[in-house]
């Protein structure tokens, strides 16, 4: 999937996490902010990636502002962010790549 | 084969935005007996695509340990709601309410696109059972039509709100405005065979005012009510699960019923009151729901 525009998902609100994409040229650029990055920023920075591929999602700048969010909700905003930059809001492939 | 869960206990169905994390992670610690995660009103339009992501993943990812999951999608008057059924589909929620029903054909529609994703995801047919929001006028007049418009219908809810906006006046905290609605709604459902739930109340902070309409609501034979909030759970529960009392007295109507008619008696006493066959539903529905609320262990 291209990122075509700068999308944001989600919010600053406890158990969320605010994710903005934007189109890159330099493989995957990723910038993680979190209260807990020193206990969990290795497993949020995983699970950002492991969606990202699953997106097949090669370039882009991403920003993550984690508010103790669970992976679920890391995926769902990732995901969300990716369809909004392309415009899609239906037949998203659910069980498929968003899973 | 009838899909089991047509029947279950549903005092509390309480409203969760699915678009918040912090509501969806963990609503079964206050054991509800189902959640409503909600793609409608709770939304704002412009985060519909986004919320359907946490849908996903909070149906796929969490476990509710047991709490029905049922999903409120947008309403056919909106372009949301097919890719709401799609994804509430896929990830396996138990039923779907359907906001703003007004006629059977209404019902038939959603039912459609329901069976069409149950195909898509290799879901089991009929497997995702349905319940309709009457929201209308116009729905309470074809209330009766609505009831038995699916074998996967579940039940119907009132929603005050938007209901007596349309009837031209508004919630007075009495009940006054939502009688006739009230009484409509059950009385269908009643003669459809299917469940009742009464309309949510906001109120939060004025409880003695909201356990009077909980217990109106049971009195007038609704199976439960819907909630916007965990506090408004053990208030629920409570009344409307049968007291000891209730469920003594509902044990002796029915032994004494099976034994009595195997001796040719139709009328006798039971702790000083009348009894006849027609306490028989009654006393076997208390002890259905004391049952199904986990508080008889008797063995009838």
């Amino acid at each position: 999937m291209d990122i075509k525009k700068s999308a944001v998902a989600g919010t600053l609100e406890s158990s969320d996490a605010q994710v903005t994409i934007e189109p890159g040229k330099n493989g995957i650029e990723l910038t993680i902010k979190s209260s807990v990055i020193n206990q969990f920023g290795n497993a949020i920075k995983a699970t950002i990636m492991e969606t990202l591929e699953r997106l097949e999602i090669t370039e882009a700048k991403i920003t993550v502002v984690d508010m103790g969010a669970l992976d679920c909700t890391l995926k769902a905003r990732v995901e969300g962010a990716a369809y909004r930059s392309n415009g899609i809001v239906e037949n998203i492939p659910w069980g498929g790549s968003i899973k | 084969m009838e899909n089991p869960n047509l029947k279950r206990l549903r005092r509390t169905m309480m409203f969760l935005n699915a678009q918040k994390p912090g509501l969806i992670k963990d609503p079964h610690v206050y054991k509800p007996d189902s959640i409503m995660l909600d793609l409608e009103d709770a939304v704002a339009e412009n985060q519909k695509d986004v919320a359907r992501f946490s849908l996903y993943h909070a149906l796929t990812t969490i476990d509710y340990h047991g709490v029905e999951k049922v999903v409120r999608i947008n309403g056919l008057d909106t372009p949301h709601w097919q890719e709401d059924i799609r994804v509430s589909v896929a990830a396996g929620c138990d039923s779907i309410r359907i906001p703003k029903v007004e006629s059977a054909k209404d019902v038939q529609i959603i039912e459609e696109a329901v069976l069409a994703a149950e195909k898509e995801f290799d879901r089991p047919e009929g497997s995702t059972l349905l319940m309709a929001a009457i929201e209308s006028t116009m729905g309470v007049m074809n209330v009766f039509e609505i009831c038995k418009s699916s074998e996967r219908l579940f039940g119907i809810a009132l929603s005050g709100g938007d209901y007596t906006k349309d009837l031209q006046t508004s919630l007075s905290g009495t009940g006054v405005e939502l009688a006739g609605a009230r009484q409509q709604l059950i009385i269908a459902a009643r003669a459809a065979g299917v469940m009742c739930f009464d309309t949510v109340f906001t109120n939060l902070d004025d409880i003695e005012v909201f356990e009077h309409e909980v217990k109106i609501a049971r009195m007038m034979g609704f199976d439960g009510k819907s909630i916007v909030n965990p506090r408004q759970i053990e208030t629920v529960h409570r009344v409307f699960t049968p007291s000891e009392k209730d469920i003594i007295f509902a044990e002796k109507v029915v032994m004494e019923i099976d034994e009595k008619r195997e001796q040719g008696i139709g009328v006798f006493t039971v702790d000083g009151k009348m009894v006849d066959i027609a306490f028989y539903p009654g006393a076997k529905r208390v002890i259905e729901m004391a049952k199904a609320a986990g508080v008889y262990e008797g063995d009838l």
